[in-house]
């Protein structure tokens, strides 16, 4: 069951991926991440002091503003803010500096959520994980096609969004990081659907969706281990 | 079930009222519960809360319904108007919905600011209903390019004790399934006007334009189940303090069909694997079949009257 994508790509294939990082000077982190024509720049103000009401003193809170490219923001927009928010609170240590807000800026939601990302650990806010995410379509005929352009998402029956933490290199042996036979990696962060679909088809998404986030992570881990020795030259 | 032997918290746990420890300690008093598979309210993790409907709730609308979860109170009424349909779509009418949180509904929500979940839950709402296809909207069409129903339907949360997404769904799909088209005819300038039922029947008879369809069919409905997921536990249809204690939600919305509308994990603490998707999915499916009961119920209960 092959579908022809309109850019020649196989089902599997992402579009290229690129992912600068720094490059708003008044902004304590920013990043630029792009799939293809899909572009967005986020920036990092933060942490500053005090919280806004409602929100719990002892723990760090975070903002996310999104900025449409044109008109005011609506409805969509509102909960893109309220989803990105959520997720990053969850990667994030918030009470490492309780009682501040980081702020985060963002001018599009799969590619969003490595934007924000990326921008984080420009910053310096300090991260339990990466989180990776990635969009899965559905199409008509039931086949699995990976990071839909904006054309193909609206002829797709059904499209998820999923985010998934990245594999995470540390002391700990890895055993103690499986949850009931599963590594890590393959926890559900956030999902997001569009349209209907069935049970066996989001299952085989999800199975999609972790290959695919593992080659984003290594890209990720790549990119950002390029930019450290940059760093200590400068600070030499 | 009391805090005394909640152990590794301390003497001066041991010697607290069982209330003061719920408000200094709220997770531990629930994971205190949670460890003997119970929940504060006396409900097992998997159960939700006794969930009535009625319908026909407002008199003026076209439609509506009122349900209740525990004590979540959702109070939906349709409003149908008739509508120039967009040039893309000449033979389909629009649904536009509204989802309002006012101030008497949460000791959080302050008058003159804005929730910030209301407009979250409309999108959410308009996703599902849309997506799942329950209302075929070329059956809102009155005459192809010159006229089609816009329908209106405000959600009103009056009462915010968690699962709001929940009973938000289930009050809108007891309101549609109450709806009842309002009559409609055309006059002499060609144009649709609502026409007001028998008492006019003896002047110029009129022909009424949509005079054998005054309900919608409703195909695969959607209903939903919220659940929080907290280290291995899965816990159905949260309460408002629930939600606040433990932050990591799921909604799993399946059809009549079993289809899978939607899967809404927004972030949270805690990661969801296969096996709790999958475990989300069958109480859902359990709960679906539940709420299909109590609805048509209410229907038949409303067919009686």
């Amino acid at each position: 069951m092959e579908v022809d994508r309109v850019d020649g790509r196989t089902p599997n294939q992402l579009r290229p991926l690129a992912c600068s990082r720094n490059l708003l000077n008044r902004a304590h982190g920013s990043a630029r991440w792009s799939q293809g024509d899909t572009i967005v720049l986020a920036a990092v103000y933060g942490p500053k002091a005090g919280t806004k009401k409602n929100e719990n003193p002892e723990k760090a809170s975070i903002e996310v503003i999104w900025k449409p490219k044109t008109g005011q923001i609506g409805k969509a927009e509102k909960e893109y803010e309220m989803i990105l928010r959520r997720t990053l609170q969850s990667i994030c240590h918030l009470t490492i500096n309780p009682n501040t807000t980081t702020s985060i800026i963002l001018q599009l939601l799969p590619c969003a959520i490595n934007a924000a990302c990326a921008a984080l650990v420009d910053a310096g806010i300090p991260l339990k994980h990466l989180a990776v995410s990635i969009c899965c379509g559905l199409s008509e005929n039931g086949s699995v096609i990976l990071d839909p352009t904006k054309v193909e998402e609206q002829n797709l029956q059904a499209f998820t969004y999923l985010v998934f933490p990245n594999s995470v290199h540390s002391v700990v042996p890895e055993e103690s990081l499986r949850v009931e036979g599963e590594p890590m990696e393959h926890g559900i962060i956030t999902s997001v659907t569009r349209g209907a679909m069935s049970v066996d088809d989001y299952l085989n998404c999800l199975d999609r969706g972790r290959s695919a986030s593992s080659k984003m992570s290594e890209f990720l881990r790549r990119n950002f281990q390029s930019k450290v020795p940059d760093d200590s030259s400068k600070a030499a | 079930m009391g805090p005394r032997d909640g152990g590794g918290i301390g003497d001066l746990a041991g010697e607290m009222e069982v209330d003061a420890f719920r408000l200094l300690f709220p997770l531990r008093f629930y994971e205190r519960h949670l460890l003997e598979s119970i929940r504060p309210d006396a409900r097992p993790l998997g159960t939700a809360r006794d969930t009535s409907v009625a319908l026909g709730a407002v008199g003026s609308a076209d439609g509506s319904a009122l349900a209740k979860i525990g004590h979540t109170t959702m109070l939906a009424a349709i409003k149908m108007e008739v509508m120039i349909p967009s040039s893309e779509s000449p033979d389909e009418g629009c649904v536009a919905i509204e989802f309002h949180m006012p101030p008497i509904c949460s000791p959080l929500v302050r008058p003159g600011r804005p929730a910030v979940a209301a407009p979250v839950i409309s999108k959410q709402l308009s996703d599902v209903i849309l997506s799942s296809q329950m209302i075929n909207l070329k059956e809102l069409s009155l005459i192809t390019g010159k006229a089609a129903w816009m329908v209106y339907l405000d959600i009103y949360c009056l009462d915010a004790d968690g699962s709001l997404f929940d009973a938000a769904l289930l009050s809108a799909v007891a309101a549609f399934s109450n709806l009842c088209i309002p009559a409609v005819s055309v006059n002499e300038d060609g144009r649709v006007i609502a026409s007001s039922g028998e008492n006019r029947e003896g002047k110029t008879m009129k022909e009424l334009l949509n005079k054998e369809k005054r309900k919608l069919t409703l195909s695969c409905i959607p209903f939903s189940l919220t659940c929080i997921l907290h280290k291995k536990y899965i816990l159905a249809d949260p309460t408002a303090e629930e939600e606040s204690i433990m932050e990591t939600l799921v909604t799993v919305v399946l059809d009549s069909s079993t289809r899978l509308i939607s899967l809404y994990k927004p972030g949270g603490p805690f990661l969801a694997y296969t096996s709790v998707v999958q475990d989300c999915i069958a109480l859902t499916s359990r709960r679906v079949k539940e709420l299909q009961k109590i609805i048509s119920e209410a229907i038949s209960d409303m067919e009686a009257d």
